[in-house]
């Protein structure tokens, strides 16, 4: 009974152990690689430090996940005192295919679930940036963030090769 | 004793009629209560979110295979152009079976919307075709067969949207073109179409038809002042698999702000239930009353005759 309780003990101080590790081990990165879903344009390489000296709060782009609180007057009835959750990174909570039948599927069963109108990862990096770059004059323009890709030139049909081929077929 | 079951015949006959002339048109009505299928799909176009990229335009080109644009799909000065005097923007053709267009609104500023086929529940195109070209596939896509079609172009007539196209160029072989939802090659495999999967900015949202009109209204709802509160397409014209949503009024983003939420087939509905009937009862009910007149005209001559023959006989003598 009492090997039973020390065992109890030992694994509680060492969750412990671990979730303080991994808090810290999760501090703000100065860099961050957005490029999990590049084809037609180059990753981004998002100056994290020099954004969060920019923006106001965590909450600004991270919503709730950083535990800082939240002042958005649709997310505060439940997240206004929420934890930091596991991982604070865009991908955790957007969905990179948000239109996959399995999501979609999801979707319509999870009737409970608030989030029914959640972003996909794509639609939430270019509402943040684009959205607060309005705001505060900074760049909006496709390629003034990331550069395009040989493959997303020809899929624009931006080069002038593809564009003087211009057949009118038909077929 | 005869002319009782006559009269009894004609009775029946008579109410027999009226009854399946009654029955008829509520037949048809009931036919007409189709509200589209029940899992089938949709895209919900948000025009606040829309940037005006025109990726949507590069995307439908790829994956349908369609001819190298004139300018490239980078180029916004396509915004400019319009058409008839200035009155009328850029539309969906053989070569695009999508455009992107901008309007300058008064108090949202630029606007862009998106045009292609919206997929109705119950379309003009289908119910217009002759050859039965059009398919509204249980996914929610209308589909056609090109191999089918006589190049009438009665559906471009119908389509209350102006959707499809006619391949002019072709000399050979025209056909109608326009938007399939990318039913081949995506939708049937439970994927999103082209357009959806490339817009950055998730102006449109790919889900089941009935799950986008509640998230349409929730982001009326929690968005106050954003939109204006209609959902366009939830029910214009029996309901249509796109729907749209919009800061400003649709009329200002060039919709068709009465276009009456009855399908076009309703309109000829009532008309069209009474053509089998016509044929098939009226031809039987005719000729029965063409034969039991004919009977008692003969019969009346027969008696008639027989009377005069007496008669004659009688002043013979």
């Amino acid at each position: 009974m009492s090997a039973k309780l020390i065992l109890t003990t030992l694994t509680m101080v060492l969750t412990f152990i671990t979730v303080g590790n991994l808090a810290q081990a999760a501090d703000m990165p100065d860099q961050v690689s957005i490029d999990a879903m590049s084809v037609l344009f180059e990753g981004v390489e998002f100056d994290h430090a020099m954004h969060t000296e920019l923006g106001e709060d965590c909450s600004a782009c991270h919503h709730h996940a950083t535990g800082t609180g939240t002042t958005d007057e649709r997310c505060v009835s439940c997240h206004a005192n929420s934890d930091e959750v596991a991982s604070v990174g865009c991908r955790s909570c957007h969905a990179s295919e948000p239109f996959s039948a399995e999501h979609i599927n999801r979707k319509s069963e999870e009737i409970y679930k608030f989030h029914i109108d959640m972003p996909g990862l794509k639609a939430a990096y270019h509402w943040n940036c684009i959205g607060c770059h309005e705001e505060m004059d900074g760049p909006t323009g496709c390629q003034d963030c990331h550069a395009r890709t040989p493959e997303g030139d020809a899929f624009y049909h931006s080069d002038a090769s593809s564009a003087s081929t211009s057949g009118k077929s038909g077929h | 004793m005869s002319g009782i079951s006559r009269r009894r015949f004609l009775a029946a006959s008579v109410a027999g009629c009226t009854a399946t002339a009654l029955a008829g048109p509520r037949k048809a009505l009931a036919s007409g209560s189709f509200t589209g299928y029940p899992d089938s799909m949709g895209v919900l176009v948000d025009l606040t979110r829309c940037i005006g990229c025109r990726s949507c335009e590069a995307a439908c080109n790829k994956e349908q295979q369609l001819p190298a644009p004139d300018r490239p799909f980078d180029d916004k000065s396509v915004f400019d152009e319009t058409f008839h005097g200035g009155t009328q923007k850029r539309r969906t053709d053989e070569n695009a079976y999508t455009v992107v267009n901008r309007y300058d609104t008064k108090d949202a500023g630029p606007v862009y919307r998106k045009v292609q086929c919206n997929h109705c529940s119950e379309p003009a195109c289908l119910s217009s075709c002759f050859v039965n070209a059009y398919t509204k596939t249980p996914e929610g896509a209308v589909i056609y067969k090109g191999n089918v079609c006589v190049g009438c172009r009665t559906c471009m007539v119908a389509c209350p949207f102006h959707v499809p196209a006619y391949s002019y160029s072709s000399a050979i072989d025209p056909v109608v073109k326009k938007c399939i939802f990318c039913y081949e090659t995506r939708l049937k495999k439970g994927l999103p179409p082209a357009c959806v999967d490339i817009c950055p900015q998730e102006a449109l949202t790919f889900g089941k038809r009935k799950d986008l009109i509640k998230i349409g209204q929730q982001r009326i709802q929690t968005n106050p002042g954003r939109y204006v509160n209609h959902l366009y397409g939830e029910k214009e014209l029996g309901g249509t698999s796109w729907m749209y949503l919009s800061s400003v009024p649709f009329e200002e983003v060039g919709f068709d702000p009465t276009p009456g939420n009855e399908p076009i087939i309703n309109h000829v509905k009532d008309f069209l239930g009474t053509v089998p009937m016509v044929l098939a009862i009226w031809p039987a009910m005719f000729t029965g009353f063409h034969l039991l007149a004919k009977k008692q005209a003969d019969h009346d001559d027969h008696e008639h005759d027989a009377e005069k023959q007496h008669g004659d006989e009688g002043g013979e003598q």
